[in-house]
């Protein structure tokens, strides 16, 4: 035992504890490994995708509605049929996948900056700050979240900024709630009033001491609150309120075919239908997995 | 010119029950490079007139009189920004539980090399080799290389040095610790005090020991005040103090020291609790523990000294009834 062995990176640190906690559940690794490979597929889409689905010198019309794996006029395969203006349906799902996560991660990635930053803000200072803040976020979680979101995009119109917008607006209060709770907590324990005693600043301590030790919930919250947000987007999309028909997400896609789903048409709503549920499963059981291991409670059985 | 100057200090707590005074009227000096021992019970204030001292009195906690003056400024009521510039440059702090006290998921360097920047514009290669030169000077072995280590990777006692030395960073002209030994191995309290007591004389430092324990304030200090129910009963020079208490709360603190006693004659306990701050006895709130008691006591016991021992006590015990 050299004393080499003191320049490792903390053992406990909450990353190692997750990674770990990933690869020991036989779940949680299928899981991450399908969230890896739904990322892999949406950054390189354009190069998998056999057809760009929105390049209309790309579509043939004749080749409309065709089942799964119908031989394509180019030679190749429809291996999941096509839609009802002949687009290859995978590449239109690949093409979704990317709108839709993009959506998603970026939606639920500012609302963990800004529901954290007010979260700390609040569970930090206490006293009326806290108070204002935690009224106004019970008044945003009093609504359903997709009423909000439906009503916000009703008055702004639709585009993908105006989603993401939405978006943010019904989730960075569970952020803050929850950061709020770790927040309080972590405040009254002796180290920050040690930071206190040494003249840092409140942004040091802040952001330098409490934000650090509150990670671990804002990590799981942010994981769930991104497959919230995608399905979230889906639903708006499905009701035809959320993203523009220019930039197709896979609720969209379920949309377009769900016209055609009477009429035995399965595949041009259940596939993007499935590839959307996958994606929010697998990114849901990842978020479950790391609260197990992340929550000390939890994490002693 | 006393480095820390604190005269008639009163700091009330207003909570919904009433107002709790944990602090009622607290007097003391303390010189450049003179230790002074703070001993009292639990709840008797001892710890809040520290962190009156460096402002950090959380509401509804409120300093609402007296004075405290650090090198002949009044550093009561001071602007946010001016009292931050004087903690942990010139007054630092050490707590109670070393185990508490440094943030675990930073490592010792980012808490060290942070301090010294908080206040000093220096380089950050500076601030570590600052860092590595005060951990090696509370003792820890092979500084350089446990900067990079994180607070749980240490033991109790080194977890404890390197938040004396990260009070030390700035060389302050004045350190209040909060019962910093309590919660060590004897073996290891020992140690840091001896550390302790020979840095601050090297320094020149003044250091406010705040603690329940007589005998580790007895080996430590150069003077000794007693607090009882947000009051000092008794101060004087350590020697003097412990030699010849006056007051019957010091007596009965010193029967309550297994080590004072010949073995196997029964320790004397203080009878009864400390009053609560909420609603103290009229005169002195000791009366009603007290050996010595009597009617007079009802009243407000005036200070009476003889050199610098003094004593708030109608009673002052004769050398003859003491331990």
């Amino acid at each position: 035992m050299g004393a080499s062995r003191f320049k490792l990176p903390s053992p406990d640190g909450f990353l190692g504890r997750s990674a770990r906690g990933i690869l020991s559940s036989r779940k949680a690794t299928i899981a991450a490994l399908v969230c890896v490979l739904l990322l892999l597929a949406a950054t390189f889409g354009p190069l998998l995708a056999q057809q760009n689905p929105y390049d209309l010198s790309a579509i043939n019309l004749f080749d409309a509605r065709l089942p799964p794996m119908s031989p394509n006029s180019n030679g190749g395969i429809y291996l999941l049929g096509t839609d009802a203006q002949g687009r290859d349906m995978l590449s239109a799902m690949i093409y979704g996948l990317r709108t839709s996560l993009m959506v998603g991660l970026f939606a639920g990635l500012v609302a963990l900056a800004l529901g954290t930053a007010l979260g700390l803000v609040a569970g930090y200072y206490g006293g009326w700050i806290d108070a204002l803040m935690m009224r106004l976020v019970d008044l945003m979680l009093g609504f359903p979240a997709i009423l909000v979101a439906l009503m916000l995009l009703a008055l702004l119109g639709q585009g993908v900024s105006k989603v993401i917008l939405a978006l943010v607006l019904v989730q960075w209060a569970q952020f803050a709630r929850a950061v709020r709770g770790s927040a309080l907590a972590e405040r009254n324990k002796e180290y920050i009033e040690a930071a206190g005693s040494l003249g840092l600043s409140d942004v040091r301590i802040i952001f330098g001491h409490l934000l650090p030790n509150c990670l671990p919930p804002i990590i799981v919250i942010g994981t769930l609150q991104v497959a919230s947000a995608i399905a979230a987007e889906a639903t708006l999309s499905f009701l035809g309120i959320g993203l523009p028909v220019t930039e197709p997400s896979l609720g969209l896609l379920i949309a377009n075919g769900y016209q055609s789903l009477l009429s035995g048409e399965y595949w041009m709503s259940v596939y993007p239908g499935l590839l959307l549920l996958i994606t929010v499963f697998s990114i849901n059981l990842v978020g479950d997995r790391l609260r197990e291991v992340l929550n000390p409670r939890l994490a002693e059985r | 010119m006393p480095t820390l100057s604190v005269r008639n200090l009163q700091t009330h707590f207003f909570g919904s029950a009433g107002i709790s005074k944990a602090v009622d009227g607290v007097s003391f000096d303390v010189e450049r490079g003179e230790i002074l021992g703070l001993v009292g019970e639990s709840g008797s204030g001892k710890s809040i007139t520290g962190f009156s001292i460096i402002g950090l009195v959380d509401p509804p906690g409120r300093i609402v009189g007296g004075d405290i003056l650090f090198q002949d400024s009044s550093i009561v009521g001071l602007p946010q920004n001016t009292m931050r510039a004087l903690r942990g440059r010139k007054i630092a702090m050490i707590f109670q539980d070393p185990m508490m006290t440094l943030n675990p998921v930073l490592s010792i360097e980012t808490q060290m090399v942070e301090t010294v920047r908080a206040h000093e514009k220096v380089s950050k290669a500076e601030a570590r080799r600052r860092a590595v030169e005060t951990l090696g000077l509370v003792g820890i072995p092979a500084p350089e290389e446990r900067l990079a280590a994180y607070p749980h990777q240490f033991s109790g006692g080194m977890r404890q040095r390197v938040a004396i030395a990260i009070a030390l960073l700035h060389r302050p002209d004045l350190i209040i610790a909060d019962e910093p030994t309590t919660a060590l191995d004897v073996t290891i309290q020992s140690q840091i005090l001896s550390q302790v007591q020979s840095l601050s004389r090297q320094m020149g430092m003044s250091l406010i020991w705040i603690s329940h324990d007589l005998g580790v304030v007895a080996g430590l200090a150069d003077k000794i005040a007693v607090m009882y129910a947000g009051r000092i009963v008794e101060s004087g020079p350590t020697d003097e103090v412990l030699d010849r208490p006056v007051h019957p709360y010091t007596i009965g603190l010193m029967r309550s020291v297994p080590a004072n006693l010949r073995r196997g004659e029964p320790l004397q306990p203080i009878p009864g609790m400390s009053p609560s701050p909420l609603n103290r006895p009229v005169g002195c709130p000791f009366r009603l523990r007290c050996f010595a008691a009597t009617e007079i006591c009802a009243s407000e016991p005036p200070e009476s000294r003889s050199d610098a021992h003094s004593w708030r006590c109608f009673h002052p015990q004769p050398p003859a009834s003491q331990p």
